[in-house]
């Protein structure tokens, strides 16, 4: 018999009530619960960073995270950094100018991992970026457009 | 990954209870614990977050030393400015390892406790044979890829490398572990494999680690660690050192030196050899490239991680290089010529 267990939680400002194993992941939860799918699976081990979301505004693996962990937290998700209006989120509208992809599936990690670096104040060189932005790994090998644009968005917030 | 079940503990005594049952473990980060677990090697049955406990994530820092909480994340360590004056070498071994990520997540007392890498013990469905995960089936490593496997603190049971930096920044400036039972020196907290490759540290089932202590010493604020890897970022070494020295006041004589290795054994490990034949010798290259050899004094080659025997001793060099140049500035051109 499979236990599973009622979990509440606080995605994007918004509540999900979600009914799970309780070895689920906040990775699963959110995109096969919680029908978020923007977050990414690439190793599901810790290993690529497909998966980076904000818990508290800190960035995390989701893969490595049990969804009951992140009750009580605030999650943030990629489909949460727009605007109220839609209007994208500086990071994303430097992604598209610099064309910080090409296939795009490392793109939400990517983004959500920029997010965070540039608000930790980590964007004061190229190499540090670089070394910050390591744990995001991408095979279409984009990096030097994603540091492009990681240090275009750095310097607009700075502004 | 199997199921289990999953507790968010209210206190540390509520947790403690909990984790003294055979198939119970705690969560902290646990970006070691779900890992294993979906590589099958950790099943546990009951899962008991202590994540969300008050009080064990300080981190005091004053003329004595540093206290940090085990539930302190490597983030918040290696990010304190007061960390990172006193204890360069702490500071850089946190912020040198995994991803910023993960650094968010995983707790110090987990760092401690991550398991190694290597890769038979980490796939059991294929490598059945492994005297760590299930003591007495043999060793598939033994004879296998080697290339990321100790040279030293083997034995003839498992020749598995520990791949944690802190730890080897800790051994290096004598910290103590401390738990709910007892304070125990972090030299004496991890366990060579010996015939029992499955006990790694000194703790009892069940014991909770409550966090460091490391002694405020003129090494541990002269000090550095040095990574060397595959890859330039989020990668384990390949071989490290952390180091520690203070120079005599003619600025050339070393008056203390601490080396621990990293990456090359089976536990952190503290190459006091080295210490003893270096402490009251000058700082000259060639010098301290003959002492650094004694850090493998006795490591057993594989094959596929004899590499290892040449390049940790030249990473034990440069890293007292390194630290002695920054104290004195006028060593710079007498190191250059032969390093
Ligand atoms: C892709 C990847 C790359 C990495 N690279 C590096 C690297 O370069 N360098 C490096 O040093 N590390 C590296 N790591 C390892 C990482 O640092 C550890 O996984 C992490 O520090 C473990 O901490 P945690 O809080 O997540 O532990 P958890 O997974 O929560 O716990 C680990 C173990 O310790 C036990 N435990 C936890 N807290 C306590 C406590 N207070 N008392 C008693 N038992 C406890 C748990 O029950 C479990 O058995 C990497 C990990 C990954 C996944
Ligand atoms: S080296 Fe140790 S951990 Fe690796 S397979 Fe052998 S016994 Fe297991
Ligand atoms: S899917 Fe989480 S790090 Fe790869
Ligand atoms: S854009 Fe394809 S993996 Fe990064």
């Amino acid at each position: 018999m499979t236990r599973t267990i009622r979990l509440s939680l606080d995605i994007n400002e918004r509540r999900y009530e979600i009914d799970v194993e309780p070895r689920v992941t906040l990775l699963d939860a959110l995109r096969d619960h919680a029908g978020l799918s923007g977050t990414k699976k690439g190793c599901d081990q810790g290993q690529c960073g497909a998966c980076t979301c904000h818990i508290d505004g800190q960035r995390v693996l989701s893969c490595l995270t049990l969804a009951a962990q992140a009750e009580g937290r605030k999650i943030t998700t990629i489909e949460g950094i727009a605007a109220a209006n839609g209007d994208l989120h500086p990071v994303q509208l430097a992604f598209i100018e610099h064309d910080a992809f090409q296939c795009g599936y490392c793109t939400p990690g990517q983004i959500m991992s920029a997010v965070a670096c540039i608000r930790e104040g980590r964007t004061g060189s190229d190499e540090e970026i670089r070394e910050y932005m390591s744990g995001n790994l991408c095979r279409c090998g984009a990096y030097n457009s994603i540091v492009a644009a990681v240090r275009e968005a750095a310097e607009m917030a700075d502004a | 990954m199997l199921d289990f079940s999953y507790t968010r503990a209210r206190s540390a005594e509520e947790a403690r209870a909990a984790a003294g049952e055979p198939a119970a473990r705690l969560l902290a980060g646990g970006t070691t614990l779900l890992d294993l677990a979906k590589c099958g090697v950790e099943r546990p049955d009951t899962v008991i977050d202590i994540s969300h406990l008050d009080g064990l994530s300080d981190i005091l820092v004053d003329g004595t030393g540093a206290s940090i909480g085990a539930l302190a994340k490597m983030s918040a360590v290696a990010d304190r400015a007061d960390i990172r004056h006193a204890f360069p070498a702490v500071s850089q071994s946190l912020s040198l390892a995994a991803s910023q990520q993960l650094r968010n997540m995983a707790t110090i007392g987990g760092n401690l406790l991550q398991r190694t890498r290597c890769p038979y013990f980490r796939d059991p469905a294929t490598f059945p044979d492994c005297n760590k995960r299930n003591p007495g089936s043999g060793c598939a490593a033994l004879g296998g890829v080697t290339r990321n496997q100790a040279i030293l603190g083997t034995s003839d049971h498992c020749i598995a490398t520990y791949h944690g930096d802190l730890a080897v920044a800790l051994v290096a400036f004598d910290a103590t572990v401390r738990t709910d039972r007892r304070e125990v020196p972090i030299d004496a907290f991890f366990l060579t494999p010996d015939d029992r490759p499955e006990q790694e540290t000194v703790l009892d089932k069940g014991e909770m680690i409550t966090g460091l202590t490391i002694p405020a010493t003129v090494a541990a604020r002269q000090s550095t660690y040095l990574k060397v890897r595959d890859r330039q970022s989020y990668e384990f070494a390949a071989a490290s050192a952390a180091i520690g020295l203070d120079l005599e006041a003619d600025g050339v004589t070393i008056r203390d030196l601490r080396v621990a290795l990293g990456g090359v054994a089976t536990k952190p490990w503290r190459a006091r050899t080295v210490e003893a034949a270096l402490i009251g010798k000058p700082v000259r290259p060639e010098i301290i490239a003959e002492a650094s050899r004694l850090a493998v004094e006795g490591a057993v080659s594989h094959g596929g991680n004899h590499y290892k025997i040449e390049l940790a001793p030249r990473v034990v060099a440069r890293a007292i290089l390194t630290v002695a140049a920054h104290l004195n500035p006028d060593l710079n051109p007498a190191l250059g010529e032969t390093a």
